[in-house]
């Protein structure tokens, strides 16, 4: 009784720090985190209507799920780069590194969508 | 520390000597890189001065003959092409099952030329493609160790890619394949990774997507990448190496890269289908895992963190154990788990043998021996553990990329020795680091020792060390290696710092305690200085003797000059001109291409053998009696077969030699084909002691017909024996041309009899057939032991 009670106090303190720790990072890097979390919901909409539907045409699904993955992953590399982590990297060169990748993403999905 | 000490009169100087000194050495570095890519450029020219510009071997006429529909009809209709003339009556659907990239480099540098009006023919294109590319790949290569150590063992490298052997076979003027491009992809797109996992720059990891996409159109060792990089990614997490710019260098890799394959038709859905590229997925997975877990530290306090293991461990275990199961399961239910069939004879080398004669029978994938190891790196086999030693001092994440990158494909040459070539360049980069390590030391060596130097090297190294001592600090923190030593060393003095020690007058102390005896380092180095002119005369030997040859015009020195036997030529030119252009040519699939391409005539298998049961009809037919064998040729719609025949000139590769492929691949589809009816004692012989089966197959009689006319005996030069049947007819076949060294001859199907005499029963007729030809024969009146 004494672990169970102590475990749910554990799980309870953890999503009071995670939250609390998570209120302090900067605004833009919570903007980029929605709009990870967005992309993400996107592709999972789509796998769902996949197994709903059926996989045909499968290049058209698959640029589909790429694409929000694709973004996702951009947007989360343009969040460690506009981190403090990175201090000699201005965040204008990292922000047009991230638009010249999607820019390639997305020609190479509107191609490959059929 | 030693800074303060120095004058403040001499630090500007010292500065703009410094300044000076880097700048000659740019200079010097950037015209070394030119030499060396003129020397890759010439040394792959032997060929063509040797014999003509010709295109060589096999495998490039296909691709030479893909390029002169590409330079013909434009891209629309090269992407769209079916081609009805070979592995006929099913065609093969071009666009689809050829890797582009070749055709398609060649084909636009063809197009620019002729848009600026230099008229070259697509035929020069093709045979001058390869040195160019391999010119382009030593300075890929030069870019890639620089990334690693730094520009001395940069241009190390390149020098010893433009120059080894292995590399050189396959990239031959003339060689027109996909190995050419191919190779300066690989090195590339390894350039391209290393250097975003050093900056973190997402604007190299768009670059690394777009030349692995390259890499996908060039060859079907793209897998290698796919599977390298994955696997580097790993053992970065495991040995605690994870940053962020992992993160950067491998995901967006992941997701482009699947999507530009995907986009290759050759590769299509198997890009995320086939158990070849379900590695880089699992590794993306795991990547996502360890970063969340990092991130998750880094805002949680210690304590926090260990509840979150605790909670996520014993609820994230059990959704994996699912997951993984499931993917088990799907995986385990197809029969070779998703590999093909050429990826799982590299993981299991005697998979070949057991399940498919035909990989297992091209010679390019038997094991190398020790000796071809010698023969294509030469002098590097021994360099490569000094190189993966200075790896490891210091261990950075490029270096552990190298000596990852050297082990696993040691491993595949060790299968396969068409692979030796991607081991090549791994030596180079290996032998590269070892060498401009050692120079690095004799030099600076008898640099301390020699008196009058080491006064103004003394300041000199307290000067410049203490300057690379603030940029350490930063280096160490975020590695970035664009401003720091790393690319300051000239090349004149040889002196390359070293990123471990801050503190300058230790530094220098280490420097002197470091520094071996002059005479030995002196020695050490003119024996070094040899070692590299072995190396070159071994390269420059094996270029001009040994990988230049065509293979399609052969010579030979006898007393009396130089003897050239163009005999393939001469057949193919008079099939070209002495049949109808619809006429279907039978012969074993090593001349399909040559024959398309050169003779323009429509061919039933070539070298693709991408259908095991075609071959197999054509092996069956070899290896067959007279009369089986024109029912199956006539099946197929062939008026012409082709044999290769080297009894005469002693030319080994004919026909009679592989004729143990075509009895294992018919054998295997047909099963009235028995080995153990062709051998006696286990051997193949066509000698007095063959079994009546072999001396009685169409193979037998197509090469040995009149061959005993030539000498009187029909001695045969490569099986060096007299053959067992010398006088025999052929009913079924008869011969339309022999080349002038006997070595190809062509034959046509006698057409089918009009009339038959008597019942028209087969058996019958075959006898009636028999019967009137042997009533002619005997009327002769000469005595003949005709069979």
């Amino acid at each position: 009784m004494a672990r169970e009670k102590s475990s749910k106090d554990n799980a309870q303190a953890l999503f009071h720090s995670l939250r609390s720790a998570y209120a302090a990072t900067p605004v833009n890097l919570k903007i980029i985190d929605l709009y990870v979390g967005f992309a993400v919901f996107t592709a999972l909409i789509q796998v769902v209507y996949m197994a709903t539907v059926g996989s045909f045409p499968f290049n058209s699904f698959l640029s589909g799920v790429l694409s929000c993955v694709g973004t996702a992953v951009l947007a989360v590399c343009l969040r460690i780069q506009v981190n403090k982590e990175f201090k000699d990297l201005p965040p204008e060169r990292a922000f047009a590194d991230f638009v010249l990748c999607n820019l390639v993403l997305h020609l190479v999905i509107m191609n490959f969508l059929g | 520390m030693a800074a303060p000490e120095i004058s403040t009169a001499a630090v500007p100087t010292l500065y703009t000597n410094n300044a000076l000194r880097n700048a000659f050495g740019g200079v010097l570095a950037f015209f070394i890189l030119l030499l060396i890519g003129v020397m890759a450029f010439s040394i792959r020219l032997f060929s063509v001065i040797k014999y003509e510009s010709v295109i060589h071997e096999f495998d490039p006429y296909f691709n030479y003959r893909v390029t002169q529909f590409l330079a013909k009809n434009g891209i629309y209709e090269f992407w769209n092409w079916f081609d009805d003339r070979t592995w006929y009556p099913l065609g093969r659907v071009i666009g689809g099952t050829v890797y582009p990239g070749l055709t398609l480099t060649a084909g636009t540098i063809w197009w620019l030329l002729n848009s600026l009006n230099i008229p070259l023919s697509v035929e020069t294109v093709c045979v001058f493609t390869a040195p160019i590319f391999s010119a382009f790949a030593s300075w890929a290569t030069y870019l890639l160790t620089k990334e690693v150590k730094g520009t001395g063992a940069g241009l190390t490298a390149a020098a010893l890619l433009a120059m080894v052997p292995s590399y050189i076979s396959r990239s031959v003027a003339g060689s027109y394949d996909n190995e050419a491009v191919a190779i300066f992809a690989l090195i590339f797109t390894f350039y391209l990774y290393i250097k975003t996992l050093n900056t973190g720059s997402l604007f190299y990891a768009t670059l690394n997507s777009i030349a692995y996409f390259y890499m996908v159109c060039s060859w079907g060792g793209y897998t290698f990448i796919i599977n390298l990089i994955p696997m580097h990614v790993l053992l970065c997490i495991v040995t605690g190496r994870f940053s962020s710019r992992l993160y950067i260098a491998y995901a967006p890799l992941v997701v482009l890269g699947t999507l530009l394959a995907a986009l290759v038709p050759v590769v299509g859905f198997n890009a995320v289908m086939t158990s070849e590229h379900f590695a880089s997925f699992l590794v993306f997975i795991i990547l996502h895992v360890v970063a969340f877990a990092y991130y998750i530290k880094g805002i949680l306090t210690p304590k926090m963190f260990k509840v979150a293991v605790t909670l996520v461990v014993s609820v994230g275990l059990a959704v994996c154990c699912a997951v993984i199961a499931v993917l088990i399961a799907l995986v385990a239910s197809s029969p070779t788990k998703g590999w093909s069939g050429r990826s799982l004879s590299l993981l299991d080398p005697t998979y070949a043998s057991k399940y498919i004669p035909i990989i297992a029978s091209v010679s390019e994938h038997q094991p190398p021996t020790w000796p071809s190891y010698f023969m294509d790196i030469n002098v590097l086999a021994f360099l490569v553990p000094a190189g993966i030693i200075a790896c490891f001092s210091p261990l950075s994440d490029a270096s552990s990329f190298v000596v990852l990158y050297i082990a696993t494909s040691v491993y595949f040459s060790g299968v396969m020795v068409r692979l030796m070539l991607v081991f090549a360049p791994a030596a180079c980069i290996t032998s590269g680091i070892a060498l401009s390590q050692a120079f690095d030391v004799f030099t600076r060596s008898i640099k301390f020792q020699l008196p009058g130097i080491s006064s103004n090297t003394e300041v000199d190294a307290a000067e410049t060390s203490s300057a690379t001592a603030k940029a350490q600090n930063d280096a160490v923190k975020t590695e970035k290696s664009e401003e720091t030593s790393k690319n300051r060393p000239s090349k004149k003095s040889k002196k390359k710092e070293k990123e471990e020690k801050p503190s300058t007058k230790a530094k220098s102390e280490k420097k002197r305690l470091l520094a071996l005896p002059l005479d030995s380092s002196v020695i050490s180095l003119l024996l070094l200085i040899l070692l590299g002119a072995f190396y070159v005369v071994h390269c420059v030997w094996a270029a001009a003797e040994a990988y230049s040859a065509p293979s399609i015009v052969l010579t030979s020195r006898s007393h009396d000059g130089l003897h050239v036997f163009d005999d393939f030529r001469e057949a193919y030119a008079w099939l070209r001109h002495n049949t109808d252009v619809d006429d279907k040519v039978a012969s074993w699939w090593d001349y399909g291409y040559q024959t398309t391409a050169m003779a323009n005539r429509t061919v039933i298998v070539d070298n693709n053998t991408w259908n095991n049961t075609h071959i197999a009809t054509v092996g069956t037919a070899m290896s067959s009696p007279e009369k089986a064998a024109w029912e199956i040729f006539h099946s197929l719609d062939v008026k012409y077969v082709l044999v290769v025949f080297g009894g005469l000139v002693g030319y080994p590769s004919d026909d009679i030699n592989k004729f143990l492929w075509m009895v294992r691949i018919g054998g295997g589809v047909f099963p009235h084909i028995k080995e153990p009816d062709y051998l006696r004692d286990g051997q193949y012989r066509i000698d007095s002691q063959a079994t009546p089966t072999m001396l009685n197959c169409l193979m037998y009689k197509l090469s040995y017909y009149r061959f005993v006319e030539t000498d009187g005996k029909g001695y045969d030069r490569v099986r060096q024996t007299e053959i067992g049947k010398k006088y025999f007819k052929l009913t079924h076949f008869e011969e339309v041309f022999t080349t002038h060294h006997w070595m190809v001859r062509i034959y046509k199907l006698k057409p089918p009899k009009n009339r038959i005499r008597g019942k028209s029963k087969k058996s019958k007729s075959q006898k009636t057939s028999s019967t009137s030809n042997r009533a002619k024969r005997s009327g002769t009146g000469k005595k003949n032991p005709w069979h």
